[in-house]
């Protein structure tokens, strides 16, 4: 089949790029703004053709539990929610984490703490790369900035989350949710067959086949030797990761004096933030990190060595630019320039914040 | 070629819809498109607005500081974005919501009274179509014939017999929009 573009909203390309990419479950409760992507899989009826199962739960809680459940078996699960329901799920991605069960999670953010607002906002990046459940875990994070991405980053979550047995989260906006881009879906694939699921996850429950041990899925381990073990093995895992999956994308770093460091939607502003910078003869380059963890700290130490200084661009009070000050120790400065709140930012706001904060 | 354009009135003009025909139209001529909709509470019986960029190179920031155009449908909107207008860029009013007209000496201001055109001639649903008649006379970034393929692509089938009176809506909105000196 040729290649099809297609314009649609953010979260419309997560439902499509689900289905086409095979995926057997998806469980969600609706909340703004992130509605698009449970309403696209209604509309699309998978179940009638790739017998993809869609679950409108009774509640967030439930609906991650669904997703333990269905990754227990070894199939692609995953579920979708915004900041005040992604809270919610907080205990079952700890469980998921340490049961080691691959999935995926879409967090769409918007403005919080609490219920907060429904706008934009990046306000769940602690959350997301620090924990925000119990326990040493990590989830691998991507970070679209594009329609095309939310589609692409589907498909990349799902073969990270079974390459190292671990949850995935996808970290979008309000912003890349709603806006509508061209996209190029990727094609339709036929989901994986029983007894492909069983080839692929030899760990799964699906089933207990005569001269086999029972495989037991859980988190529970009483015996502290043997926890402590299991959590040697998760940091393995995830120094693993670290070495192997870190992503990001750079802009005009080459001749750069000043750099932005800036992820999902604020690397899109960003982005025309440096067109404008650099026709007042400002070089300012755009690092933009695509996996939030593993974090791309070398790339920016990198980086450090070139520039005078680092702003961050962030819709929060100042979460990543942690990390990135963690990654240059102090060898420049690293400022942050963020709106809160649900409230995004214009191209001039971050041309006056590098030069107030930055270049001063 | 670039486009940036703000597109903002009343919840319920077709704001959001006439700014998803004009990228749908800029993505049936292979440009680059972003649609970037305000989807706050304000769309209920407030303002609502559209960003809308057409472009034939790829588009940084769907969030804009200031447009080469703006397309204004009410009085609330023209206060939140006239100051945004590039300096020689284009500013359109609908005359039937703006009762204090725009000010700016900078900018070129436009008139279009799409709203009594749309009423009198009984085709209120086209109103949005006539504005994006006198976009398009002013700003000819995409084909009418890729506005008539994006309507059929966008809209459902049943509907395809009202394309004719979108097209008529079009070309009377090239026709009655009109400069005004400020």
């Amino acid at each position: 089949m040729a290649e099809e573009v297609v314009l649609m909203k953010g979260n419309e390309a997560i439902a499509h790029a689900a289905i086409r990419f095979g995926v057997d479950g998806y469980f969600g409760y609706p909340i703004t703004p992130q509605s698009e992507v449970l309403e696209t899989l209604a509309e699309q009826k998978p179940w009638e053709t790739t017998g993809m199962v869609v679950v409108q739960a009774e509640s967030e809680v439930s609906a991650i539990n669904m997703v333990y459940g269905g990754a227990a078996t070894g199939k692609m699960v995953m579920t979708s929610s915004s900041s005040p329901g992604v809270s919610l799920k907080q205990e079952g991605i700890s469980y998921l984490a340490g049961a080691e069960l691959p999935c995926l999670v879409v967090n769409v953010m918007r403005g919080g703490p609490g219920l907060g607002t429904i706008q934009p906002s990046q306000a769940d990046y602690f959350q997301t790369v620090k924990g925000g459940g119990h326990g040493d875990y990590r989830l691998i994070a991507l970070a679209p900035a594009s329609v095309q991405e939310m589609a692409d980053f589907v498909g990349l979550a799902f073969d990270l989350a079974f390459k190292y047995r671990n949850p995935a989260i996808l970290l979008a906006d309000g912003v890349i949710g709603q806006m509508m881009e061209k996209v190029v879906l990727p094609e339709q694939r036929t989901r994986l067959t029983d007894e492909e699921v069983i080839a692929r996850c030899p760990w799964a429950a699906n089933g207990k086949t005569a001269g086999r041990k029972p495989n037991i899925i859980t988190s529970l381990e009483l015996d502290p030797a043997e926890m402590e073990k299991r959590n040697i093995h998760l940091q393995a895992k995830y120094a693993e990761i670290e070495a192997n999956e870190v992503r990001y994308e750079e802009i005009n770093c080459e001749d750069a004096e000043y750099l932005i460091v800036a992820f999902g939607s604020c690397a899109r502003i960003a982005q025309k933030t440096m067109e404008l910078a650099r026709a007042e003869g400002i070089k300012v380059g755009l690092l933009r990190p695509i996996t939030l963890w593993p974090f791309p700290s070398k790339a920016i130490a990198e980086r450090a060595k070139q520039v005078k200084g680092i702003l961050t661009v962030e819709l929060n009070a100042g979460q990543m630019v942690e990390d990135v000050r963690l990654a240059v120790e102090c060898k420049v400065p690293v400022e942050h320039f963020g709106r809160l709140g649900g409230i995004v930012p214009d191209p001039d706001e971050v041309v006056n914040a590098l030069k107030t904060k930055l270049i001063k | 070629m670039k486009q940036e354009i703000i597109i903002a009135g009343f919840g319920g003009q077709g704001v959001l819809s006439m700014g998803k025909i004009l990228a749908y139209s800029g993505l049936m001529e292979d440009k680059e498109v972003t649609w970037m909709p305000a989807y706050g509470p304000e769309q209920r019986g407030g303002t609502a607005n559209v960003t809308v960029i057409v472009s034939d190179e790829r588009i940084s920031s769907p969030i804009l500081s200031q447009y080469d155009t703006a397309i204004i449908l009410n009085q609330p909107s023209l206060a939140k974005f006239e100051n945004k207008v590039k300096p020689g860029g284009i500013l359109i009013y609908d005359g039937y919501g703006i009762i204090e007209p725009p000010t700016r000496k900078d900018i070129q201001v436009y008139r279009i009274d799409a709203m009594d055109e749309a009423n009198e001639r009984g085709m209120a649903k086209t109103f949005n179509m006539i504005v994006l008649g006198g976009l398009l006379k002013l700003r000819p970034m995409v084909e009418i014939e890729s506005v008539l393929k994006a309507l059929r692509k966008t809209l459902p089938e049943r509907h395809h017999k009202l394309i004719p009176m979108n097209e008529e809506a079009i070309h009377i909105g090239m026709d009655i929009i009109k400069q005004v000196e400020v």
